[in-house]
C-alpha cells in the first residue's frame, strides 16, 4: 500500500513539472560554470601562471583568443582557472550565512518578544554600515586572504537571511495551519522546522542565489583591492586589477574577466528567479 | 444528558490590549482594551453538540480558541474532565490537545501547502503514536473513507482540492488522533451552499458513529440550529441566552436572540416582513456600555438596562437568559401562571 | 409583477455571453443568458461561486475587461449597452444604471472622504453647483439612514462600520436617481442583523424611487425575503426562472431543488440535509450535455448527450431540464 501511495505521489509532481524558462537557462549557465570550476585544466589551453616573455600584452589572436597580460600569461586560461576560486567564493561565502541566518530567523520569527527586539537592534547595527566597508574593515583586522574574507562576510551576511526568514515566519505563524499544528499537540520545534520553515524559506533561497552573484563581485572587489585572493592566483578581481594600468593599450586583460563576472551574475539571477517560480506556493 | 460535564467554562474573561495612547495616559484614563470575553460560563456534556452563535465581534472565535488552549483566558477557568486546562504543562498539554481537537474556518490557510494529505495524516498518527508504523497507511485509507475522500487523495497537495474537500482533510486530521471533543470554528462558512450541506451531513454522521462531543461555532443561525442540541447566543463577549436548540428557537427568551432569529433569512417567500429586526449597530467592543450590551439596539429597553448588566439566570430547566425582562418570550400560559 | 417586459421599458438581456481567455483555455463564464427586468421589479440571480451570476451583472454594466469578451444584447431604454460606444456607456453608468458591490471597503476610495466620493458622482452626471451638491449629498445620506450625516460626510471609509459603508455605497449609487440598481452580493460581508437592515433599506428604496433591482446572491434566504422573480444559474447558464413564490414552492430543476434542500430549515433539527454531491464543474472543462448531470440524481442518457434548452413552461416559468416534470412531481423537500 505505502509503495503504491509513493508511486502515485511522484506522478502529479512530474506532471506539472513545466519548468520556468529562467530556471532552465540559469541552470545551464551555472552548471557549465561548475563544470569549468571543477575541471579547469580540461578547458584551459595554457598554464594560467606560466610567464611567456615572448608574448607580452598580445591582443586576441588565434593562439591567445583573449590575448595575454603583462607577464605573457594567457588571459583565457586565467579566466577559466579563476572559475575555481570564484565559484568557491560564491558558495563558501554564502552557505554559512544562509544556514545560520535561516535558523536564527526561524527562531526569532516564531518566538517574537525579546528575541525579536534584540535581533532588531543587531539588524540596525549591521545595516547602518555599508556592507562592503564593514567587510573591508574586518578583513583589514584579520589580514588579507580568502579564508578571512569568508569569516568577514559570514559575520555580517547572516543578518540578511535571518531578517528575510524571520519576516516570513512571522506571517506564516499567524495562518491557521500553524494553529492547527499547535492544536494537534506538536512541539514548537516541529511546527517551526517542519511546517513554517518550508513555507517561509523561499525568499531566503532566492536571495541566496543573488547573494552568490554578489559574493563573486565582493570577492573580485577585495581581490582588486588586494584583500582577497592573492596574486599570482587567477581570480577575476585580481585580473581586473592587473589590467588597470593597461586599460588604454591592452583592454582585454580586464574586459574578459569582467564579462565572466557578468555572465555568472546573470546565471545566478536567472536561477534565483526560476527557483522563485518553481517554489511558489499553490493555494 | 450526562450529569458530569466534559468541559466546564467558569467565568472566563479575555481582553486584548489596544495601544495605550499618550493622550489617554496624560488624561489618566485606563488603556483601551477589547473585552472579547466577559465572564462567560457554560458546560458541555459528553456526546452533545453545543452551538455557539453570534455576529462578528461577539467573541465566539476567541472562546473557541480558549477551549483548545490556543489562547489563555485572563480570568476564570476552563476545565476538561474537572481539570483546569491552564495548569497543563507541555506533555500533559499535548495529551489534552489529542483529546480536544479543533477544525478551522479557512480551508485555504488551515493546511500546510507543502504537505500531501498522506503526510498530514501520517504526521498526526505518528507523533501521537496512534498506530504502529506498519498500520499507518491502512489507517490513512480508513480516515479518507471516513470523510468520504477518494483514496488517491492521499498523494495530492491541498491546492489540488476544492474548499469542501479541504475541510474534509481538516476533519480527517482532527479525527486521526481520535479526540473526544471537536471544536469547529465556522467550519463551513467559506463554502458554497451545496457543499456546506455535504460537510454538515458528514459532521452529523461522524458524531453519531464516533460518539463525539461537538462545539459548533458559527454565525449562521440556520446551520447552528440545525446541528446543535443546545445553543448559546453570544453578543459582545457575553452569553445572552443558552438553552436547548428547539425551545430557544421556538421561543427565544432574550430580545437579541429574537432579533437574530427574525433577521436570519428564511426560505419561505410567503412569510415576508418589512420590519427591521434590530436597529442600530454593534457598539464598539472598545467601549462596551455599562448596562446590558444590547441596550442600545433593543426595542424593549428600559432604564435599568442601561445601568445594570443583567446576569444569566434560569428561565426553564437547561434554559437561561441574561435579560431584566424575565418574562420575555415566555409562553402565554406560563405568563398566566406567573400572574 | 412582470407586466412591462415588451414595452421597451426596463432591461432586456438577450443571448448574453461572456468568454474569458485563461491559461487553461477558454472559460465560458456566462452563456446565452436571457433576462428581463421590468420597471420597479426586483429580480434575484442566485447561484454558487463560479455560476456566472456576478459576471452576468458586470457584463450588463459593461465592466468586463480583457481577457474577457462579451457578446449578446443588453437593451436599456431602446439602446444596446453592449454595442454602445464607451463614452455613451459612461454617461449611463452611475446615472441611469448604478451598481453596488459586496465589499464596500474596496469599492470606496480609502483616501477620500465619503462626502467627496458622493459629490463626485453628482459632478460627473449633473449640473448642480457646489452648494446644491452638498445639499443633495446630505439628503442622500438621510435617505439611506446614515445618522449624523453632516459630520459623516467629512469622514473616511475606514471610520465607517461595514453596514454604514454599504449604506454609503448605496447613497453614492442613488446619487443620480438611477432607474436600475445592480447589486452584487451587497450583504454577504455583513452580519445578519445588518444584512436585514440593508435588505429592507433596498426594498424601501425600490418602492420609493420606483427602481428596478437585480440582486445577485448565493443565499436563497435573501431571495426569498426580497425578490419578485428569480433566476437560478449553474455553470454560466440560467437553469431555472420564475416568480420567487413558484420556484420555492415547486422547483423544476434538480439543481434548484438541491440548493433548496441544502439549506437547513426550522423544525428539522439534526436531520441529514439533502445535499448535492460533488462540486461545480470547471468552466474551462464543462461536462458534455447538461452541465449538471454528473451531480444529478434525475440524470438519464439524454442528459449526458444533449444540453437541455431553457424551456418556457407557462406562467412566466422556465427550466432547462429534460425531466422537469419528474422534478416537479418529486416529493417535497421538507
Amino acid at each position: 500500500m505505502s509503495v503504491a501511495v509513493e508511486k502515485i505521489g511522484l506522478y502529479p509532481r512530474l506532471r506539472r513539472l513545466a519548468l520556468p524558462r529562467t530556471l532552465i537557462s540559469g541552470t545551464i549557465i551555472i552548471g557549465v560554470s561548475l563544470l569549468i570550476a571543477f575541471f579547469p585544466a580540461l578547458f584551459a589551453p595554457y598554464d594560467p601562471i606560466a610567464f611567456d616573455y615572448k608574448a607580452l600584452l598580445k591582443g586576441p589572436t588565434l593562439a591567445h583568443p583573449f590575448g595575454t597580460d603583462s607577464f605573457g600569461r594567457d588571459v583565457l586560461s586565467r579566466v577559466i582557472h579563476a572559475y575555481t576560486i570564484d565559484m568557491q567564493i560564491a558558495v563558501f561565502a554564502t552557505v554559512g550565512p544562509f544556514i545560520f541566518g535561516t535558523i536564527v530567523g526561524a527562531y526569532v520569527g516564531y518566538a517574537g518578544g525579546l528575541a525579536e527586539a534584540i535581533f532588531g537592534r543587531v539588524v540596525d547595527a549591521v545595516i547602518t554600515f555599508p556592507f562592503l566597508v564593514l567587510v573591508i574593515a574586518i578583513v583589514s583586522v584579520l589580514g588579507p586572504g580568502l579564508g578571512n574574507m569568508y569569516v568577514a562576510v559570514g559575520i555580517v551576511g547572516w543578518v540578511f537571511y535571518a531578517r528575510l526568514v524571520a519576516a516570513e515566519v512571522k506571517v506564516q505563524k499567524r495562518l491557521d495551519y500553524a494553529d492547527a499544528g499547535r492544536v494537534m499537540g506538536y512541539t514548537p520545534m516541529r511546527i517551526v522546522f517542519r511546517h513554517l520553515l518550508p513555507n517561509a524559506i523561499t525568499p531566503a533561497i532566492v536571495y541566496w542565489m543573488t547573494d552568490m552573484a554578489l559574493a563573486i563581485l565582493l570577492g573580485s572587489s577585495l581581490g582588486y583591492l588586494g584583500l582577497g585572493a592573492q596574486p599570482p592566483a587567477a581570480e577575476w578581481g585580481v585580473q581586473i586589477a592587473d589590467g588597470k594600468n593597461f586599460m588604454s593599450t591592452a583592454w582585454w586583460i580586464s574586459v574578459f574577466p569582467g564579462i565572466a563576472i557578468v555572465i555568472i551574475g546573470l546565471g545566478f539571477s536567472l536561477l534565483g528567479d526560476g527557483l522563485a517560480q518553481l517554489l511558489r506556493v499553490r493555494r | 444528558m450526562n450529569a458530569v460535564p466534559i468541559i466546564s467554562v467558569d467565568g472566563v474573561s479575555k481582553q486584548f490590549g489596544a495601544s495605550y495612547s499618550l493622550m489617554r495616559r496624560l488624561a489618566g484614563e485606563p488603556p483601551l482594551a477589547v473585552h472579547a470575553l466577559n465572564n462567560v460560563s457554560f458546560e458541555v456534556h459528553r456526546g452533545e453538540t453545543l452551538g455557539i452563535v453570534g455576529e462578528s465581534g461577539c467573541g465566539k472565535s476567541t472562546l473557541a480558541r480558549c477551549l483548545v488552549r490556543l489562547l489563555d483566558p485572563d480570568g476564570g477557568a476552563i476545565r476538561f474532565e474537572g481539570r483546569d486546562i491552564s495548569t497543563l504543562r507541555s506533555a500533559e498539554r499535548r495529551a489534552f490537545n489529542k483529546r480536544v481537537q479543533m477544525i478551522f474556518q479557512d480551508p485555504y490557510g488551515s493546511l500546510n501547502p507543502r504537505m500531501t494529505v498522506s503526510q498530514v495524516l501520517n504526521e498526526a498518527l505518528s507523533v501521537h503514536r496512534m498506530r504502529p508504523k506498519g498500520d499507518i497507511p491502512a489507517r490513512i485509507t480508513e480516515l479518507l473513507d471516513l470523510v468520504r475522500l477518494p483514496h488517491d487523495a492521499a498523494s495530492r497537495y491541498p491546492h489540488e482540492f476544492s474548499g469542501g474537500q479541504r475541510q474534509r482533510i481538516g476533519i480527517a486530521r482532527a479525527l486521526a488522533v481520535e479526540p473526544d471533543v471537536i471544536v469547529a470554528d465556522e467550519l463551513v462558512s467559506a463554502l458554497d451552499v451545496s457543499v456546506q450541506a455535504q460537510v454538515i451531513n458528514l459532521l452529523l454522521r461522524l458524531q453519531e458513529e464516533l460518539h463525539l462531543t461537538l462545539i459548533f461555532v458559527a454565525h449562521d443561525l440556520r446551520l447552528v440550529r440545525h446541528i446543535s442540541h443546545r445553543v448559546a447566543v453570544m453578543y459582545l463577549g457575553q452569553i445572552m441566552e443558552i438553552g436547548p436548540s428547539e425551545s430557544l428557537f421556538a421561543s427565544p427568551r432574550h430580545p437579541y436572540s429574537k432579533a437574530l432569529l427574525d433577521a436570519a433569512p428564511e426560505l419561505d417567500p410567503t412569510q415576508r416582513s418589512r420590519v427591521v429586526a434590530a436597529r442600530g449597530e454593534l457598539p464598539s467592543p472598545l467601549d462596551v456600555p455599562p448596562g446590558c450590551p444590547f441596550a442600545s439596539r433593543c426595542s424593549h429597553v428600559f432604564d435599568r438596562c442601561r445601568v445594570e448588566r443583567p446576569a444569566l439566570t434560569k428561565r426553564a430547566s437547561e434554559h437561561s437568559a441574561a435579560c431584566h425582562l424575565v418574562d420575555f418570550g415566555a409562553m402565554p400560559s406560563a405568563l398566566a401562571d406567573a400572574v | 409583477m412582470s407586466v412591462a417586459i415588451d414595452t421597451g421599458l426596463g432591461l432586456t438581456v438577450r443571448g448574453l455571453t461572456a468568454l474569458f481567455n485563461t491559461p487553461r483555455g477558454m472559460a465560458l463564464a456566462v452563456a446565452d443568458v436571457d433576462l428581463d427586468v421590468a420597471p420597479g421589479e426586483m429580480v434575484g440571480l442566485v447561484g454558487e461561486s463560479g455560476s456566472g451570476k456576478s459576471v452576468t451583472l458586470r457584463s450588463i454594466m459593461g465592466l468586463i475587461q480583457t481577457p474577457g469578451h462579451v457578446t449578446g444584447k443588453v437593451e436599456w431604454g431602446g439602446r444596446d449597452l453592449v454595442a454602445m460606444p464607451a463614452e455613451e456607456l459612461r454617461r449611463i453608468r452611475g446615472s441611469e444604471i448604478a451598481m453596488i458591490f459586496q465589499e464596500p471597503m474596496t469599492a470606496l476610495n480609502p483616501v477620500l472622504p465619503v462626502g467627496l466620493q458622493l459629490e463626485e458622482n453628482l459632478v460627473a452626471h449633473t449640473r448642480l453647483n457646489a452648494r446644491e451638491r452638498r445639499a443633495r449629498a446630505l439628503q442622500l445620506m438621510n435617505t439611506v439612514g446614515i445618522p449624523a450625516a453632516e459630520r459623516r460626510l467629512n469622514e473616511y471609509p475606514h471610520q465607517f462600520s461595514g453596514g454604514m459603508r454599504q449604506r454609503a455605497m448605496i447613497a453614492i449609487a442613488l446619487a443620480c436617481s438611477p432607474k436600475l440598481l445592480l447589486a452584487d452580493e451587497p450583504t454577504t460581508a455583513l452580519d445578519v442583523t445588518i444584512q436585514d437592515q440593508i435588505l429592507k433599506l433596498l426594498l424601501d428604496l425600490r418602492d420609493r424611487l420606483a427602481m428596478s433591482v437585480v440582486l445577485v446572491t448565493h443565499d436563497l434566504g435573501v431571495i426569498a425575503g426580497t425578490c419578485d422573480r428569480m433566476a437560478v444559474m449553474y455553470a454560466g447558464r440560467i437553469v431555472e426562472m420564475g416568480t420567487v413564490i413558484d420556484v420555492f414552492r415547486q422547483p423544476r430543476h434538480p439543481y434548484t431543488r438541491g440548493l433548496l434542500g441544502s439549506v437547513p430549515r426550522a423544525g428539522a433539527v439534526r436531520t441529514m440535509l439533502s445535499s448535492i454531491e460533488g462540486t461545480p464543474p470547471s468552466l474551462t472543462d464543462l461536462p458534455a450535455g447538461c452541465a449538471f448531470h454528473p451531480r444529478c440524481s434525475f440524470a438519464t442518457d439524454i442528459c449526458r448527450q444533449e444540453r437541455p434548452p431553457l424551456l418556457s413552461l407557462g406562467n412566466d416559468r422556465k427550466a432547462a431540464c429534460f425531466h422537469h416534470d419528474r422534478v416537479a412531481a418529486a416529493e417535497a423537500i421538507l
